[in-house]
């Protein structure tokens, strides 16, 4: 052994540390990875040694190799060892490699819980520390829960360090286990205020944090931060709390104007440009939020957008660019005042820097009219020509359709101008957003009902040219404009110039290298192109070239009917048949052009995306409901993707009978549009200046200005945007004149002394007449459309748990789940909190919501009163007049937790009485003390339910403090020794629960005393008449209960099981085993341990808060049995006794006077217990009712025994 | 609220990484070797911000890096953080590095990644939430075996 020891530490000598490890790396520059493997195998070896040290080396290796990106997860035991080291250096390593390795997912994470806990109580600040720090990287819903306590204790820490990384931890703690942020927050809201700037610069990060997700919960805090921003000099802080305002103001405008004037002095004031910023940042939220209501801001904006030109200006990149991010922000509201800084966001288009070229573009979409959307746009197409890299080019793309599609077309004011862009973007190679520009033309093409003549040729075009065909090797690239292109040709077949050509165009064998979805929408145009071609010719009577048509047909489509594509395979098949049999047709002579055109006859509408969904469902109707038998899974549902299905919207809605016809159309829109009117919810789509024109009956009635066609229309080849520009500008000049004309005439007529239409004509050169009176046809909505804001959020989203109202007092319900037994934790010495720790038993909250409907009437008189405090604050004028926030609101939260600390079970009261203490709104810290005592008094007046009778309760006791000349109460521990043997301990406690009925829980602690590892543990218990063990779905009566966990040496960790009970009035006893393998290093054995499970009638009690009314009249009731024993012997002080039996028999007192206690409690099957605790001399006589005699003679026997041993 | 500092050398190397959501290990590989080609592209006198889809982003992260000698300091942060403020971190968290190795150059953190990543540790509890401050990054460490001195940092600009 002891050369085993020896040849250990000779061993080690030569392990690698950290340091020889990164420089082995570095000397293998050649073959790394198989350096590192070796290195990996290493470590395995001296992770099996026994030496601490050489494991904590060994770990620190690995945490380095985490880094370089090799997987470490395989040692995280050895992690949880390394942890649990006493020295803090290894302790150190374990900790860091924990936290650069564990998640959610790590199963070995639960083993945990303990060592953390003890390292977070440890004496120094450092183990804490370093625990706090690396539990902040890992920590689970299930550490949080069992943490939560623990950590908020350190909140109040006497070292700011720990305080400091407490407060900040605790978000991590809301994020995994929200219902600890109610019972947290008090204290949390208190470290506002701690004098070590560190700790409150922590808590205001929490706060803001919070507050960001769910502002409007913390509005109640705005007073508080107010103070704090015109009090704080630190910067850090300062950011954040202005950053913090900007989230708030959208919610309370009033807050907005309260905070313009600090902004603003801030503005002038600060040197750090960092504060600058934020400030103007919240700024420009205030005056958003300010923007409907009140105009005369116009100053503030002014200071800002100079302040950001300046950033904007400087030399800086930095600066410049968050310059343009703010003025992005400006220009949702303010457009005009960002729009005089053009030229400088244009200079920013030229920067060399992307990111800073890209924020220009953002501020370029609102910055477009009528006027400069040509300019404008044509100065990014030549961004576009130059830009190198795909990523920007494609940014550029989508922001030129952006721009010019905002708001309904509302800033083109030439079609035919956008069309051409749009084709000349077709010419980008490798771009992804092909199908965006489709998207584009189908839109321009179906609404723009004037453009289609023009749209068809540029398409067909399109069509004709071979570089696209060509780029169709990846996905979703330019090739996707086929798609509308194949569509609108096919379509508006009717204006094509040259139909033939294009259906040669889109039969040719190139095509078949086209994406399925592309080449599906071919084949049914080349049917309508088909159509129109024949209609054509057959008025021409020219059958020979219709017949020649035909045979194309015959002789071209087959190579679709190859296709790998299912869609485009089908429809091909489908339409070759038809044109083999319109061709026998035509080989008798038969005239086929109407009934051919009658399979594409009627007008499409566009429908708003939304429309489906609109859709109401009609009454009676059950969707989720079985119209038959439900068919076997074996059927698997083939799917289409997505883009497909909605690609093919259009055509679906193509095959629509042509019953319909103009007129029944025109009738039915007519009577919808009526309909429309009068439903106040219908949602009308955005308002556009074309909008009017939607009414006129028919496209031959729009009224075209007539385009100087000086310049020929159908550019052969590809058109070129740039002549609209020009073009455009000679219209707007002619319509300058003209209007300048009419003008005149109107002056001249004016002067006549026709008076009419004196008003009319004040139009300022930003109403530019559209050069095609354009027919944009609004998108339609289903009759009876159901008006619904869907809120998109997402479910998963984990911030949206934490939307928690503040205001609320706690309720009983709501504490943090305690370590130990309710009642134990009176005092908070240090001693005390090691036996806690000891102890270690963390008890999962059983008790569940109990509302009290008082209760509610209090939280919300307090919730009403904490607006008037916000509403008070708000409207007081001047910021410096108002007085330190201290609001009896705040101040009365502030104290519950402490009160809630010493008695968990009386805050119900207490917040009862911050409730009333708020109603009766005290400004002054002066009044407040006073306020204090009353409280106290009313207190003692109202009698309300009490855990255990603190002092201050009774009348003999003095009122304040009385606690001090009290003996502490002693430790106590409910849970009980059950078996014991050479490796394992087990103790136990049983817990009833009232959700469930007849149903206890019963949490074993299992200890590992030995050096082996003990696993596959399995608890089985005989089960009697009246009690059965609850096991897992599918076992049998004579199945044990696995334990979820493995224990390693010296570990210990609790289980739960749960009996059903049937009957509850004696006690009772089963027999059980718990059954588990040892492993140490000579091998593994099968261990057996026995046990009693000793089931009292306490156990069966749940404590249960009582009011002292509703006892008496329990007490009254008359149908209690009653029972009594009498005690002799007792040294005991009398509070101790009721804490004794509050503890261990789940009492809670209802009253107490002098030495004189009324106790209550209830059974999981919902007996009454009620008692009457007198104290003699040197005795103590408990009188106790209950609905069955036979469970109170139990209780009342069992209840002497622990009495008995005072 | 901080989500990763990454430190890279001029090659893509890391030197230091912290991430405060889980990653596997490939991924993060993967984010550090996307984050450095996005970064190592940018000239030197350019923005020292960067927004895109990275790995590691919703749209609302943002990368805010600086450059110095042969490392980058990237750190990924959502719009709770302010982005000069997070600059004038990174300064200090350099400043920092600098006087616990005097004129810290890449090597040191190299050979003292533990001790870097102490140094660094208040750093992260902190970001565990984010942003830390001067004040938080204690004075003087002295345990054990480990000492570092940290000397007092000039105040905040």
């Amino acid at each position: 052994m002891a050369l085993k020891m020896v040849k250990g530490s000779i061993d080690r000598m030569f392990d690698k540390n950290l340091q020889d490890l990164v420089r082995g790396i570095r000397n293998h520059k050649e073959d790394e990875a198989k350096y590192i493997s070796q290195c990996i195998d290493e470590i395995k070896q001296e992770l099996k040694q026994d030496n601490i040290a050489v494991k904590a080396n060994a770990v620190c290796k690995l945490t380095y190799l985490q880094m370089l990106g090799y997987d470490i997860s395989w040692a995280a035991f050895n992690i949880i060892e390394v942890m649990s080291a006493s020295k803090f250096t290894f302790k150190r390593i374990g900790y860091l490699a924990a936290s650069q390795c564990f998640h959610e997912g790590t199963d070995v994470i639960m083993l945990t819980t303990n060592q953390i806990r003890k390292d977070l109580s440890s004496p120094s600040q450092y183990d804490t520390g370093v625990a706090l720090t690396g539990l902040s990287c890992f920590v689970t819903p299930d550490l949080a829960r069992d943490l939560a306590n623990d950590i908020m204790t350190l909140m109040s820490h006497t070292k700011p360090y720990i305080r400091k990384k407490a407060v900040l931890i605790m978000y991590k703690v809301f994020l995994k286990y929200p219902e600890s942020l109610r019972p947290a927050f008090p204290r949390l809201k208190e470290k506002l205020e701690d004098p070590d700037p560190g700790v409150q610069s922590a808590a205001v990060n929490v706060i803001c944090e919070l507050a960001r997700r769910n502002p409007k919960n913390y509005l109640s805090l705005a007073p508080l931060f107010f103070k704090l921003m015109t009090s704080s000099t630190n910067n850090w802080v300062l950011i954040k709390i202005i950053k913090l305002f900007g989230a708030l103001t959208p919610l309370e405008p009033r807050l907005g104007k309260k905070l313009i004037e600090p902004l603003t002095n801030l503005i002038h004031s600060t040197s750090a440009m960092s504060l600058l910023y934020e400030c103007v940042n919240t700024v420009i939220a205030v005056l958003i939020s300010l923007s409907s209501g009140m105009p005369n801001h116009s100053a503030s904006i002014q200071l800002c957008v100079q302040k950001l030109r300046i950033l904007i200006e400087d030399s800086d990149q930095n600066l410049k660019y968050l310059g343009l991010l703010a003025m992005s922000k400006i220009l949702r509201t303010h457009p005009k005042s960002v729009q005089a800084h053009k030229d400088l966001v244009l200079q920013c288009l030229d920067d060399k820097d992307e990111s800073i070229r890209l924020r220009a573009l953002d501020l370029l979409y609102g910055m477009v009219s009528k006027k400069n959307l040509m300019e404008i746009v044509k100065k990014l197409m030549t961004h576009v020509d130059k830009a190198e890299g795909t990523t920007y080019r494609d940014e550029l793309l989508t922001k030129i359709i952006d721009i010019c599609s905002q708001s309904n077309y509302q800033h083109i004011t030439n079609f035919e101008w956008y069309i051409s862009i749009l084709v000349e973007l077709t010419r980008l190679e490798g771009t992804r957003h092909g199908h965006l520009i489709a998207a584009q033309m189908l839109d321009v093409a179906i609404r723009v009902k004037a453009i289609r003549r023009f749209a068809v040729s540029q398409m067909s075009a399109l069509l004709d040219s071979a570089h696209l065909v060509a780029s169709s090797t990846q996905r979703s690239g330019i090739c996707e404009v086929l798609y509308a292109a194949a569509w609108i040709c096919g379509e508006f077949s009717e204006h094509l110039q040259e139909p033939q050509q294009t259906l040669e165009a889109m039969l040719r064998p190139k095509v078949t290298t086209l994406p399925g979805h592309i080449q599906a929408v071919y084949v049914q145009n080349v049917v309508k192109l088909y159509a129109a071609i024949l209609q054509q010719q057959e008025r021409a009577a020219d059958t020979q070239a219709a017949q020649e048509v035909t045979q194309l047909l015959v002789e071209r489509l087959p190579q679709f009917v190859q296709s790998a594509d299912l869609e485009a395979q089908e429809r091909a098949s489908c339409i070759l048949q038809l044109v083999k049999h319109v061709q026998k047709l035509q080989a008798r002579d038969v005239p086929v052009a109407e009934e051919v055109s009658a399979l594409f006859a009627g007008e499409l509408n566009p429908v708003a995306p939304k429309a489906q969904k609109k859709v109401p469902v009609p009454e009676g109707l059950d969707l989720d409901a079985w119209i038959n038998e439900p068919l076997s899974d074996s059927e698997s549902e083939d799917e289409k993707p997505k883009a497909i299905f909605h690609d093919e919207e259009p055509r679906h809605a193509k095959q629509r009978p042509p019953e319909a016809d103009e007129q029944e159309l025109a009738r039915r829109r007519e009577a919808r549009k009526q309909e429309q009117a009068n439903n106040p919810f219908y949602i009308k789509s955005s308002p556009s200046p074309q909008k009017r024109y939607q009414d006129a009956p028919g496209v031959d009635h729009i009224p075209v200005v007539q385009i100087d066609l000086s310049v020929p229309l159908k550019v052969p080849g590809m058109p070129m945007s740039d002549q609209y520009v020009k073009l455009e500008e000679e219209r707007r000049h002619r319509q300058r004149l003209e209007k300048d004309k009419r003008k005149r005439k109107k002056r001249e007529r004016e002067r006549r002394g026709a008076r009419r239409h004196s008003s009319l004509h004040t139009e300022s050169d930003e109403d530019i007449t559209p050069a095609q009176r354009v027919d944009i046809v609004t998108e339609e909505m289903p009759e009876n459309a159901l008006p619904s804001d869907e809120d998109d959020k997402d479910p998963n989203d984990p911030y949206r748990a934490l939307d928690i109202d503040l205001d609320k007092p706690l309720a009983d319900s709501e504490k943090l789940p305690v370590q130990k037994h309710r009642d134990a934790e009176t005092s908070k010495s240090p001693e005390r909190r090691d036996v806690a720790v000891v102890e270690k038993k963390s008890k999962k909250p059983k008790r569940k919501e109990k509302k009290h409907k008082e209760k509610d009437r209090e939280k919300k008189k307090k919730a009403v009163e904490k607006g008037a405090d916000l509403d008070f604050w708000l409207s007081t004028t001047p910021p410096a007049a108002t007085p330190a926030p201290e609001e009896p609101g705040v101040n009365a939260a502030v104290t519950a937790p402490k009160e809630e600390q010493e008695e968990p079970r009386g805050e119900e009261q207490d917040a009862a009485e911050d409730g009333e203490q708020a109603l009766e709104k005290k400004p002054s810290k002066h009044k407040k003390k006073k306020h204090k005592k009353d409280r106290e008094e009313r207190s003692k007046d109202q009698k309300k339910s009490k855990t255990r009778a603190p002092p201050r309760e009774g009348e003999a006791e003095p009122v304040e403090n009385g606690a001090l000349d009290e003996e502490p109460l002693p430790p106590m521990s409910s849970y009980s020794l059950l078996a014991e043997n050479s490796y394992i301990k087990m103790t136990y406690d049983v817990q009833g629960s009232l959700q469930k009925d007849s149903q206890v829980t019963v949490s074993v602690v299992l200890e590992n005393q030995s050096s082996s590892f003990l696993k596959n543990m399995e608890l089985n218990v005989l089960d009697s008449l009246n009690a059965r063990l609850a096991r897992p779905e599918g076992s049998s009566v004579h199945d044990g209960v696995p334990v979820p966990f493995q224990l390693p040496p010296g570990i210990s960790n609790e289980a739960q099981f749960v009996f059903t009970i049937q009957s509850i009035v004696t006690a009772q006893k089963l027999k059980g085993t718990l059954s588990f393998i040892a492993k140490n290093d000579e091998g593994s054995t099968h261990e057996k341990l026995d046990f009693k499970l000793h089931f009292t009638c306490t156990s069966y009690l749940v404590t249960t808060p009582c009011y002292s009314d509703a006892f008496a009249k329990l007490l009254e009731s008359g149908d209690l049995s009653m029972s009594s024993v009498k005690v002799d012997g007792i040294s005991m002080s009398f509070q101790n006794l009721l804490a004794k039996i509050c503890f261990h028999h789940h009492f809670s007192v209802v009253e107490r006077v002098d030495s004189c206690a009324s106790m209550y409690s209830r059974s999981i099957q919902g007996h009454h217990v009620c008692l009457l605790v007198k104290k003699g001399e040197q005795s103590v006589s408990v009188d106790g009712k209950c609905s069955d005699s036979t469970l109170l003679s139990n209780v009342l026997e069992e209840m002497k025994e622990t009495l008995a041993g005072c | 609220m901080i989500k990763a500092i990454l430190i890279f050398n001029n090659h893509g190397k890391p030197r230091l990484s912290k991430f405060y959501q889980p990653y596997s290990e490939d991924t993060q590989r993967q984010i550090i070797r996307e984050t450095f080609h996005l970064v190592s592209k940018r000239d030197e006198n350019v923005c020292n911000f960067l927004e895109g889809g990275l790995l590691i982003g919703e749209s609302d992260n943002k990368l805010i890096y600086r450059h110095y000698a042969t490392l980058y300091f990237v750190f990924c942060v959502d719009s709770s953080e302010s982005e000069l403020g997070i600059l004038d971190l990174i300064q200090v968290f350099v400043e920092t590095l600098d006087k616990c190795f005097e004129n810290v150059c890449e090597l040191d953190l190299i050979f003292h990644v533990d001790k870097a990543g102490l140094v660094g540790a208040p750093a992260h509890a902190v970001s565990a939430v984010k942003n830390m401050n001067l004040p938080e990054i204690p004075r003087n460490i002295n345990i054990g075996d480990i000492s570092i001195k940290v000397p007092n940092l000039p105040s905040f600009k």
